[in-house]
């Protein structure tokens, strides 16, 4: 590690704390446009324009939005994104157990999916132009193009009602093993595994072949190096920039876009929580998930730059 | 036609046509009537070599010769049953010692690769893993096949660095490709090829990317390793006068099929074949016919005290990483000023700046008496009609979306307003102005040549009819056969139109043979300049000594004779490249100068002269001290 290097490193630290910032301004800005209105929302159509006005302000609506911006961001930095404005309840509170849910289930998903991922990628890549590589296309693009919800049902139809080897309904498990958690994340993995394969399995296929064709790799089989060989010590250190960037695309789906999924299976997530939240003018919860999306979404492409970065010697060794 | 011309008879009547060396020894690789096929875009294969047959003894080195699509390095890599992507050996078969390489499984292929069959690629830099240090891929073959272990082939390594003279042979493994120059990475290259003792080295066109002088200091390293080892080599290249140096016999190539086979001195003395003689007379190109000077008060183009470079401006006004330092000549009209020096000597940036594509630093541009602004932004259309450029790529230069007509039809809309059947018929005056078929007018890019390509970029720059051409290296992508004939064509046009040209090479042969005026370039300034008569006789700036001397003569043993002269200059190494070698105080070349004078030269910037013979030199040295160089 070296001095170009650090400064690079901060530099896209600093860009993501700066785009994090700019993000929160948005949000603020477009949720406080929403149509609707939460006062109203609670008391219900036949409420009297004073008692709507007198909630108002015990909620701090009628504050001008930059001091309710302000404090909103002051609370943010402290880890509190304030009060639901329909239960009273800490918005940290109510993101707090969903949170980990989601990311459990992200987790896991990620476990398998990215490995899969590689593996289709790289043997594709090797193989390429042969029937393994061919059906390996086709499948990928075939189960990315089912619409996941069909999946969802298929599974459940299959798996529950009719074979009833899984539960029809995904719960966080508490205290089971790991079969346990196997078995009922068995269906929402599988799910989503065939939203974000492809596009890995693709990406990662089309990094690696882009390599195999450099004039390094025709000098490693020149040398008598082996197909593993030419492909994990010359093809792969190469392809890390582009599969990172991939990966992480793909992942920040596992956030916020699994709402489908956490509805047909009954799962407690945060993107359910958001949803609900919009349903019911619910402000702090809205803000706070969104934020968490993008954050979520910076951070893995942060990371994906920095393993881009550290991957290539002519920045790690100037 | 096998008869050689009756003034070559005497040298072959007494040159035994065989070398008598390997006689009796046995061949090492015997390849019988090896053809090659590849797949065209339709799916229907052509063959690419066609029965082709050769052997090579034990300690011999046979230089595979020809031009792009001859089939060399097909020929060469199905020695180790290889064959490119698209590509098929067809027939025929390769035997290696007691091997048939044609007949050997993939794994079988593998054993033989990097253990008995050592291959050095033509771009080291490309050839080099980026991500992988120096020493791990030397090393790589022999851990591959298992010849030695890590620590073992370490110490062998480097060796092997020591004894093809590379600097710092301990540490320079630890470093990544990117961090050492191109020819410590061939020779770099060389050490990878010969840590597991190959009983047959293949090179391929291993010097074709360097500069003149960093080529001489490699081919020294090849020839002294291949001597000392005793190593058999297939040598594959285009340039007869390097395989001159260290090939033993030749093997003459034209698509694809042998033209020609013999002992060096016989193929370049007493050449058989009449492409054989093409050859050799393209690489030796013939001073052109000059059209006499028209004298004019004031020249065409001047330059003057012109700084160029990239980042930001420091205080006195010079850029951070500065290409150009204070270079300044003129253009007379209808006369060709060659302008020659090594990669990154800022020769480009030169036409860069005077074409407007980016600004000056500092200093002036003049046609004709009127100062240019210094972006195309600020120029009119008719300062832009007066100059064009014509870039090394033909092939990135044309977009390839667009035919022939409307590549040169947008110049003479834009420039002079033409369309219609006028315009038509300008473009097919174009096309017959650089010899190509008026047929060509509705083919794509990929449809042509690169010799053709050539020509259209040419002719588009003819469409503005300009006052000044400034050609960007235009004939180094071409085989030397048709390069030949682009420079007849150059010399041509300006006899016919008029135009003249700031003719751009690394290539000093190629210089000579057309321009009238020379100035050498060396790390951004000026070292010299004059009449190409004034350059040809010394004193020299010890730069210019060494770029004359660093150009492979077509002789048996010019390698010796040369190699001992560029030996009295300081190993080029690493330190002339790049913009923070770029000495601002001092001569530039101090480094490398085997007359340099501490205290003064690497202080003080070296004034510019002017010879008794006509040219400027900027040095601190007398014409004495210089002429004693050029004697030595």
């Amino acid at each position: 590690m070296n001095a170009g290097m650090s400064r690079l490193l901060l530099t896209r630290l600093a860009t993501a704390a700066g785009t994090l910032l700019f993000v929160a301004a948005a949000v603020f800005v477009t949720t406080t446009m929403l149509p609707g209105d939460v006062a109203q929302e609670i008391l219900g159509q036949s409420a009297t324009p004073e008692a709507v006005a007198a909630l108002r302000h015990g909620l701090g609506l009628d504050r001008p939005p930059v001091e309710r911006f302000l404090s909103w961001l002051g609370g943010l930095l402290v880890g509190d994104p304030g009060l639901s404005l329909v239960n009273g309840v800490p918005v940290a509170t109510l993101i707090g157990g969903r949170l980990s849910n989601s990311l459990l289930l992200a987790a896991v998903t990620a476990a398998v999916s990215v490995p899969l991922a590689l593996l289709l990628g790289v043997s594709s890549a090797m193989l390429r132009g042969s029937i393994y590589d061919r059906v390996v296309g086709t499948a990928t693009i075939f189960v990315v193009s089912v619409p996941e919800f069909l999946v969802a049902s298929l599974a459940v139809l299959v798996f529950a009602v009719k074979l009833r080897w899984l539960p029809a309904l995904a719960q966080a498990p508490q205290g089971h093993g790991l079969l346990d958690l196997m078995r009922s994340f068995a269906m929402p993995i599988v799910t989503l595994t065939f939203v974000i394969v492809a596009q890995m399995a693709r990406m990662t296929r089309a990094a690696v072949i882009d390599t195999l064709a450099a004039p390094y790799v025709e000098m490693a089989r020149l040398k008598g190096a082996g197909p593993i060989r030419i492909v994990l010590t010359h093809a792969l250190p190469n392809a890390i920039g582009p599969i990172a960037n991939a990966v992480a695309l793909s992942l920040s789906f596992l956030l916020g876009g699994v709402i489908i999924v956490e509805t047909i299976f009954n799962y407690p997530g945060i993107a359910k929580l958001m949803v609900d939240g919009v349903a019911t003018r619910d402000l702090p919860v809205v803000q706070a998930c969104a934020l968490i999306f993008c954050a979520g979404y910076l951070l893995l492409v942060m990371l994906a730059d920095i393993a881009a970065i550290l991957s290539n010697p002519r920045l790690r060794h100037r | 036609m096998t008869t050689p011309s009756p003034t070559l008879n005497a040298p072959l009547s007494k040159a035994p046509l065989a070398p008598t060396r390997f006689a009796d020894a046995a061949p090492l690789v015997e390849v019988a009537n090896l053809k090659v096929v590849a797949r065209g875009e339709d799916g229907r294969e052509f063959p690419i070599v066609k029965d082709v047959s050769f052997s090579v003894k034990r300690g011999e080195v046979v230089a595979l010769i020809g031009e792009s699509g001859s089939g060399k390095t097909t020929i060469a890599l199905s020695v180790m049953g290889y064959a490119r992507s698209g590509c098929r050996i067809a027939g025929g078969r390769v035997r290696l010692g007691d091997c048939e390489v044609t007949a050997l499984s993939e794994s079988g292929l593998a054993d033989l690769r990097g253990r008995r069959v050592a291959y050095i690629a033509q771009s080291a830099a490309a050839a080099f893993n980026p991500s992988r240090t120096i020493m791990a891929q030397v090393i790589e073959s022999a851990l591959i096949h298992k010849t030695a272990t890590k620590a073992e082939a370490e110490v062998k390594a480097r060796a092997l660095f020591t004894a093809l003279a590379l600097p710092d042979p301990d540490g320079v493994g630890d470093r990544y490709p990117h961090q050492v120059s191109g020819g410590q990475l061939q020779r770099l290259l060389a050490a990878m090829a010969l840590i597991t003792d190959p009983e047959l080295v293949i090179f391929d066109e291993p010097t074709t990317a360097l500069d003149v002088t960093t080529q001489i200091e490699v081919l020294k390293a090849f020839k002294a390793v291949v001597r000392d080892r005793d190593t058999t080599g297939l040598y594959v290249s285009h340039d007869l006068a390097v395989v001159a140096q260290v090939a033993d016999r030749i093997v003459v190539l034209r698509d694809g099929a042998i033209r020609e086979v013999g002992a060096t001195g016989q193929i370049i003395e007493a050449p058989r074949d009449d492409y054989t003689r093409s050859l050799i007379a393209a690489a030796e190109p013939q001073p052109r016919a000059a059209a006499p000077l028209r004298e004019t008060p004031a020249p065409l183009l001047e330059v003057t005290n012109l700084s160029a470079g990239y980042g930001g401006l420091n205080a006195d006004g010079m850029p951070h990483f500065p290409i150009l330092d204070a270079v300044g000549f003129r253009i007379q009209r209808g006369s060709t000023l060659g302008v020659i020096g090594e990669s990154g000597c800022g020769k480009s940036t030169l036409a860069r700046v005077v074409a407007g594509l980016m600004p000056a630093a500092r200093g002036a541009v003049t046609l004709d008496g009127r100062p240019l602004p210094p972006t195309i932004a600020g120029r009119s259309r008719e300062d832009l009609r007066r100059i064009q450029i014509v870039f090394q790529m033909a092939d990135t230069a044309l977009n390839p979306a667009h035919s022939v007509s409307k590549a040169l039809s947008r110049p003479l809309t834009f420039y002079h307003g033409l369309t219609g059947a006028v315009l038509d018929r300008r473009v097919f005056e174009l096309l017959d102005l650089v010899k190509l078929p008026r047929g060509l007018a509705d083919r794509k890019p990929g449809e042509l040549s690169g010799g053709q390509k050539q020509r259209i970029n040419l002719a588009r720059a003819l469409a503005a009819e300009p006052d000044l051409i400034l050609c960007d290296e235009v004939t180094s992508a071409l085989d030397t056969v048709v390069a030949a004939a682009v420079l007849d064509l150059l010399v041509e046009l300006r006899r016919d139109l008029g135009v003249s040209y700031m003719f751009i090479s690394h290539d000093l042969k190629t210089v000579r043979a057309i321009c009238d005026d020379i100035m050498v370039l060396y790390a951004g300034r000026k070292v010299q300049a004059g009449s190409r008569e004034a350059m040809a006789e010394p004193p020299s700036h010890p730069y210019a000594d060494l770029l004359t001397a660093s150009v492979p003569e077509m002789r048996m043993g010019w390698l010796e004779g040369a190699g001992a002269h560029a030996s009295n200059f300081i190993d080029p190494a690493d330190k002339t490249k790049g913009g923070k070698l770029f000495s601002r105080s001092g001569c530039a070349f101090y480094p490398r100068c085997p007359l340099g004078i501490a205290g003064t030269c690497d202080r003080e910037r070296p004034p510019l002269r002017v010879t008794p013979q006509g040219s400027e030199i900027a040095c601190h040295r007398s014409d004495a001290d210089l002429m004693s160089l050029t004697a030595r």
